[in-house]
């Protein structure tokens, strides 16, 4: 007997999709639930029933959890996945869910409970024999015992101040003899900074890998492993890439780190999918350092290599059935390589970005799996987690595996919206990368945020922007005169410029037009030549300096132009015939008289300040009133009207001193 | 329909040699035009200074990118008047028919970079042509102006038909024709009057200058003393007299307000809504016309050849094939368009006069514009042409050419002596279009002809006479008469003195006559909204 048939996904975005895929593979029916912001979105299109749970903000939809278990009642949905975030890790959640018979497709609430205080599931992993960061935070603060404490941790050890935190207070001690020093100076620090002397000391693990190992439990007390991931390239704890197996587990340490994790989950009696994170150090000694208790983001590589579906074993073992497999039958085969893509400036402190989604395309390539949301003429909302897809490659090693993802995501095109793909490019084509050394470190070492700068455009980039705009407007010719002659002059012309601009930065480029698709084109000082073999909507293919390419574009709003050529993605706007700030005559300061008329009333004085818009005097023609205004902020000068007074037309009533404003102020 | 069957070998010596020669022009021709745009060059630091673009920058920016642009009279005044090296001619503009915000429209760029755009006789020349363009096909006028005004020397040659060029200018506002004038520079005295007779006007600030008389020549008349911008410049036009319309701060600006105040036109809206033609490639390339007709107008080629690379699908279906084989007339489309050909395969003889007049009449009975190929050493003479009756039947011919209610379009491509030019509708024929290949010749008769029938006569006088002749003096007029005919029968010679609308590259010539149908077509659906007096400026 089936314990559930119909399956809510409590989430959004590529996971609610992901869940969806499975639960129909095998035969569910799916509910998905919606916030207004998402009613068009791709996992509502997929269920077979959709309710939303309220508007856009998380807090009032897929966080509420009364909203989610009437949308369950209302479509009769007798079990929940939660995904990942939201509330997939929300105790609270997960025992309304229990109370109404519907089944939480996960770890019991306990266990969640568990894992999720990091004192007592500190506490409970020692029990269980799995290594933790090892660390004291006693109260005997002498000398002596601190000094002991940090002889029985081992070198290197890290002295904190125990109220402390931003680094006050802090001391790394690598060298014996720096241990006295270290104290003394940190506890001087900490009293200075936190008004308490107190310290804290604890393991110092040099420049870790965070490695972390997917567990699976049932029901009938059966747990195993599926091999780890290692996603140690992090920026601000966010995790950019991951990847299985991991370049620093050897079998050894796989099987070590396995076993520990295994016992982590027995000791909880955990059942689901779960995750168990360590620090991996240099010299193979791993840490653990907290448990997930649902799906991670990145378990498409643990499927990748291990060929099991993760989300089809969550729904069994939530029916109750027995793991299908057993440690022994786990067999990892070749190499599986995830990057998250996500809507953010990665040249300007990774800023989220909002938009719409103007063209979307996967490449299509064996071995690759890219799991999104993504549909073209969707919105890029900012009430959610700016991740839009995950890029996974399975090849039957790390380098082809590699390769293979760089490929993947040159040839991946999203127009519309700035997202990381370049730099995800960077990050997995980097040298350090390649040689899998990347550690936690990686991006703050090789990727400093205030060095990361948006590359300028090349030259053939720019020469590529120019031509696609300029057959933009000959396909415009196309839809309404003979093909044949579009793009043809018979004069002696001077080149085409136009006038591109990427960021700030303006680029000239002028365009030579020679016969038959054939161009000069000049730009950012270089020149190149180039003959167009096809131009259509979306792509150019052309031979550029004697190399047959291609490039994907996109032109919108008639003016914005988004280019995807050699692997870079670029957004060029045409300001070639953008309007010139139009200049104000008014900016003198001289105020004259709009029309003939009297002076109803003087409303200034020489001497003292205007604001721009201050109305200055009260003109009366033609039975009406008009208001005189001053153009600019300044200081009176010269008042040469009084009230009562006839003036005449372009007659000067005051002069105004302009108060200079630089040029920064005016922009 | 069939297809003509091309009988050219492209890899013959002929075919080799004829190219040859026709590259060896045409790259002749660029050169001309490649030095008039390096004089230019040589100003360009002057327009830089003073923040303006030049006059082919502006040209090019006022027009669509990607759209199709024919250059009109490039070679106008070539080393005449004050053109002496041949790098200062094109009649002060640059001019031809292009497109602006997907309107097609006539436009005429002063060229200041050349002698600041002062204007010669053949300035005003191609404005009265680019005017009758306008006129003809229906469409709008723009302008681009920063002249200098008259060149002093020439002004007295210019003065009396100036005027007509403004009473276009009112008569095709009146029409319902518009007329943007974009004013860059200077635009003084009678120059003044083209803006004025504009129906919209742009000025750039600080740039366009507007007056019937600037500051030396207002001291010289009245002694008054005033500087340039009080009397004429862009802001005192726009908020003093309503001179002008709209004010852009820079060349590219008043371009940009000029693009967008013909996107506000519904101009093409106006058109009745018809489907856009489609159409077949022809099967011959169109790069072989280059080799196809001898650079010697003396040796002939068949006329369908041509036409096999210009038609599409290369169908042609003649007309009365076996009655005259000089004169062949036939119909074929291009650019899916109808049209009514006529080719010249030898002297038009009395047959081939009657043949052509009956074709052109029934061309204008089916409302077919008419193409001639033009090559004819002339009607036919000798006596049984006489008395056939050459002068009557050719006589009908050019009643015909001259009295057609169609579109005429002519390509000069060999030779086109004495009355066979009118025949074929030559210059004076006002075809809507003429355009000539650089293997073309216009004269009243060949050098050689001329020169003998200066001998025959002269021998004859001394005989008469009973006289002796001076065989040197004979023979040196005779090198003169040969040497100056084949100067003056030059197709640079005629294109310099507007005989033509350009010289024309052979390969061009299928997409010339694709856009030349089009415009026809649609300015005979064009429906116009006329008035009396034109659109006047209060």
């Amino acid at each position: 007997m089936n314990r559930y048939s119909k399956i809510l996904i409590a989430n959004r975005g590529e996971i609610a999709v992901r869940v969806i895929r499975t639960a129909k593979a095998l035969g569910y029916r799916t509910v998905a639930v919606f916030s207004e912001a998402d009613a068009e979105a791709l996992h509502v299109q997929l269920a077979d029933q959709a309710v939303c749970v309220g508007p856009a903000p998380v807090g009032e939809s897929y966080l509420q959890i009364d909203n989610i278990l009437e949308a369950a009642e209302k479509s009769g949905a007798d079990a929940v996945h939660p995904g990942y975030g939201f509330l997939s890790e929300n105790t609270m959640f997960a025992q309304r869910c229990a109370e109404k018979n519907i089944t939480f497709i996960g770890p019991s609430a306990e266990a969640i409970e568990l894992m999720g205080n990091k004192r007592l599931a500190k506490i409970r992993m020692l029990e269980a024999n799995v290594p933790c960061i090892p660390g004291y935070e006693g109260s005997d603060q002498s000398d002596a015992t601190l000094i002991s404490e940090i002889q029985k941790i081992g070198l290197p050890v890290m002295v904190k101040a125990a109220a402390g935190g931003g680094g006050r207070g802090m001391r790394l001690v690598t060298d014996e003899n720096d241990i006295e020093n270290a104290i003394q100076s940190a506890r001087s620090e900490a009293l200075n900074a936190f008004g308490s002397d107190e310290l804290i000391l604890e393991k110092a693990v040099m420049q870790p890998r965070h490695v972390e190992i997917q567990v699976f439990g049932d029901e009938h007390g059966n747990h195993i492993h599926l091999g780890e991931r290692d996603c140690s390239i992090q920026r601000r704890h966010q995790k950019v890439v991951e990847e299985s197996p991991s370049p620093a587990v050897t079998p050894t340490i796989r099987d070590a780190m396995g076993q520990a994790a295994v016992e982590a989950a027995k000791a909880i009696h955990y059942t689901g999918a779960g995750t168990v994170e360590f620090l991996l150090d240099q010299e193979g000694h791993f840490y653990f350092l907290e448990m997930n208790t649902r799906l991670q983001v990145e378990h498409p590589v643990t499927e990748e290599v291990t060929g099991i579906d993760l989300v089809e074993w969550q729904l069994r073992v939530a029916q109750g059935e027995a793991l299908p497999l057993t440690q022994d039958d786990i067999r990892f085969t070749g190499h599986a390589i995830e990057v998250r893509l996500y809507a953010e400036d990665p040249y300007n402190q990774f800023l989220p970005q909002t938009g719409t989604v103007l063209q979307w395309h996967i490449p299509t390539q064996p071995g690759l799996r890219v799991d999104h949301c993504v549909q073209t003429g969707q919105q890029i909302s900012p009430f959610y987690d700016p991740m839009i897809a995950k890029v996974i490659v399975h090849g039957p090693d790390r380098e082809t595996a590699r390769r293979k993802l760089i490929v993947a995501l040159e040839d991946m095109v999203l127009h519309g919206v700035q997202t990381n793909k370049d730099f995800l490019v960077d990050i997995v084509a980097h040298p350090n990368f390649a040689k899998g050394e990347a550690t936690t470190a990686f991006i703050g070492e090789y990727y400093p945020a205030e060095e990361l700068q948006a590359p300028s455009p090349e030259s053939k980039m720019l020469a590529l922007a120019a031509l696609a705009f300029y057959y933009r407007d000959i396909r415009t010719f196309h839809s309404h005169q003979p093909a044949d002659a579009a793009g043809w002059i018979n004069a002696a012309t001077d080149p085409i410029n136009l006038l591109l601009q990427h960021g700030e930065a303006p680029y000239p480029v002028t365009i030579r037009v020679h016969r038959a698709h054939h161009f000069t084109v000049h730009a950012d000082g270089q020149t190149h030549e180039i003959i167009m073999n096809s131009a259509d909507q979306n792509a150019l293919t052309f031979v550029l300096d004697n190399v047959l390419e291609t490039a994907r574009y996109l032109i919108n709003d008639s003016q914005s132009l988004y280019l995807d050529y050699s692997g870079r993605s670029i957004h060029l706007v045409d300001q070639t015939l953008a309007p010139e700030k139009p200049r104000d005559d008014a900016l003198d300061g001289i105020i004259r008289a709009p029309m003939d008329g009297r002076i109803l009333s003087v409303n200034c004085a020489a001497g003292r300040t205007v604001d721009k818009g201050q109305i200055l005097f009260i003109l009366e023609a033609m039975k009406m009133e008009h208001q005189i205004k001053s153009s600019v902020d300044g200081t009176l000068s010269e008042l040469s009207v009084s009230e009562g007074e006839q003036v005449t037309i372009r007659q000067v009533l005051a002069d105004i001193a302009v108060t200079e404003t630089t040029e920064a102020e005016e922009a | 329909m069939g297809a003509i069957n091309s009988q050219i070998d492209v890899r013959s010596d002929t075919f080799q040699q004829n190219r040859e020669g026709m590259l060896a022009k045409l790259q002749e021709i660029a050169e001309i035009q490649e030095k008039m745009v390096q004089r230019a060059e040589k100003v360009r630091w002057q327009f830089e200074e003073r923040g303006q673009l030049m006059p082919r920058e502006r040209l090019n920016l006022i027009l669509d990118k990607g759209a199709p642009f024919i250059e009109l009279m490039a070679l106008a005044g070539y080393q005449m008047h004050d053109d002496k090296d041949g790098t200062t001619c094109g009649g002060s503009y640059i001019g031809g028919i292009g497109f602006v915000s997907g309107i097609r429209c006539v436009v005429l760029c002063s060229n200041s970079a050349i002698k600041g755009g002062a204007m010669s006789p053949s300035a005003l020349e191609k404005t009265l042509r680019a005017q009758q363009i306008a006129r003809e096909n229906k469409l709008p006028m723009l302008c681009m102006v920063e002249s200098a005004g008259a060149n002093l020397e020439h002004a007295t040659d210019i003065f009396t038909f100036g005027g007509r060029t403004f009473r276009n200018q009112a008569q095709m506002s009146a029409m319902g024709l518009p007329q943007v004038t974009i004013i860059h520079g200077s635009c003084t005295a009678g120059g003044a009057y083209l803006p004025g007779l504009s129906d919209y006007v742009v000025l750039v600030r600080g740039r366009a200058k507007m007056f019937l008389a600037g500051p030396p020549l207002l001291k010289a008349a009245t002694g008054e003393v005033a500087t340039d911008e009080e009397l004429g410049g862009a802001d005192m036009h726009v908020t003093t007299p309503g001179t002008s319309e709209y004010i852009g701060e820079n060349d590219r600006d008043a371009i940009r307000i000029c693009r967008e105040l013909m996107a506000t036109l519904p101009w093409n809206e106006q058109l009745p809504v018809t489907l856009k033609p489609e159409y077949d490639e022809p099967l011959y390339s169109v790069d072989e016309l280059a080799g196809v007709v001898p650079m010697d107008y003396r040796q002939p080629y068949d006329c369908r050849e041509i036409i096999a690379r210009i038609a599409d699908g290369s169908v042609f279906f003649e007309f009365k094939e076996f009655y005259d084989s000089q004169t062949i007339c036939g119909h074929s489309r291009i650019g899916g368009r109808p049209i009514g050909i006529i080719g010249n395969n030898g002297p038009i003889n009395y047959k081939g006069a009657t043949k052509a007049a009956q074709f052109i009449q029934l061309c204008c009975q089916s409302n077919t514009p008419l193409l001639y190929l033009q090559n004819t050493t002339g009607f036919m003479v000798g006596k049984d042409s006489e008395q056939n009756g050459i002068i009557k039947h050719g006589s009908k011919m050019i009643q015909a050419v001259s009295n057609a209610s169609v579109p005429q379009i002519t390509i000069l491509v060999g030779g086109g002596f004495g009355a066979g030019n009118y025949g074929m509708c030559g210059r004076a024929y006002d075809p809507r279009l003429l355009f000539a290949w650089p293997s073309s010749r216009v004269a009243v008769m060949g050098g050689e002809q001329a020169a003998m029938v200066l001998d025959i006569v002269a021998r004859e006088k001394a005989g008469r006479l009973g006289q002796g002749v001076d065989e040197e003096k004979l023979q040196k007029l005779s090198a003169y008469t040969i040497d100056r005919m084949t100067r003056e029968s030059e197709p640079l010679y005629g294109t310099a003195r507007l005989w033509d609308d350009g010289l024309i590259d052979p390969r061009d010539t299928r997409k010339i006559l694709i856009q030349a149908l089009e415009m026809f077509y649609e300015a005979g659906i064009r429906p116009l909204k006329p008035n009396s007096y034109g659109v006047a400026r209060f």
